[in-house]
């Protein structure tokens, strides 16, 4: 039988790993990517809670988690495509329209 | 046994977590990004969640995937853009948060008594896995139908925003508006 404090640990290191992904990339593309890996740190709690707490409740939020990512990449890729086609770079750095 | 499959698919994670985000090539992420993905629905398996495991590679690896690779083979990025200047202010700032964390998650699970943690937690999950009477997936389905409906008629329309919204954002501007 696995600890459940082992699962978290698990999770709190891939979560980090997307959160030094988007202090460090300069690729818009990794930082999406990045973003994904902290859901997915996420959803690996949630089921794990889950599991351990004998609740399924874990694994409905899961389930919203993902529609939300589904919704999040769909957008986030097409704005990534909007900015591209007047600005031709995937480097953060270079969007900085709003800047004053 | 079932801590030796623990730790070899808690190590694949962490290794690709960290490839994702090392790699160069965004090419080279995304397909590390996938062996994640799978490898983190064996975990989900290994903690009777099946629906759930069958899902991530449906949606996270057969679409969300696939869309990432999409757009990176469209855009042609031949040039990779580096890493930030502040690497490693960043990295430094991410060990000093995953060492809070774990400072936090041990010693919550040996001081507090209302801990999770413990064979009380052990007994419990051990009858959850014997005492159950139906499938994940219709223990899963009943409990979206029924108490989380709402909230599943919400998914369903944040999904619609999304279509409509990325159609709107990725289509070119139409002359003569």
């Amino acid at each position: 039988m696995v600890p459940l404090s082992y699962y978290m640990i698990l999770s709190a290191v891939v979560f980090v790993t997307g959160l030094v992904g988007v202090l460090i990339r300069r690729n818009i593309i990794i930082l999406l990517l990045s973003i994904e890996l902290m859901l997915n740190a996420t959803n690996i709690n949630f089921v794990a809670f889950s599991y351990y707490l004998h609740d399924t409740a874990g694994q409905v939020f899961v389930f919203f988690a993902l529609t939300v990512a589904a919704a999040e990449v769909a957008v986030g890729l097409a704005i990534l495509i909007a900015l591209y086609r007047g600005n031709p770079t995937v480097n953060v750095e270079e969007f900085n329209l709003l800047k004053g | 046994m079932e801590i030796f499959a623990f730790f070899f698919l808690a190590t694949v994670i962490a290794l690709s977590a960290i490839l994702v985000v090392a790699f160069r090539n965004p090419v080279y992420s995304v397909i590390s990004l996938l062996v994640m993905f799978f490898h983190v629905a064996a975990l989900f398996v290994s903690l009777h969640a099946e629906f759930l495991a069958a899902v991530q590679i449906i949606v996270y690896a057969g679409a969300i995937l696939v869309l990432y690779l999409f757009v990176v083979m469209l855009l042609n990025l031949k040039h990779d853009d580096s890493y930030q200047r502040q690497v490693w202010i960043g990295v430094g700032l991410g060990g000093v948060a995953l060492a809070e964390i774990i400072y936090l998650v041990v010693t919550a699970g040996s001081a507090s008594p209302r801990s999770l943690s413990g064979d009380k937690m052990m007994a419990c999950a051990a009858a959850a896995a014997s005492a159950m009477p139906q499938g994940n997936t219709e223990m899963v389905g009943r409990l979206l139908y029924t108490k989380y409906l709402f909230p599943f008629e919400v998914a369903s329309l944040i999904l619609l925003v999304a279509m409509i919204g990325a159609i709107l954002l990725a289509k070119k501007e139409i002359r003569g508006e």
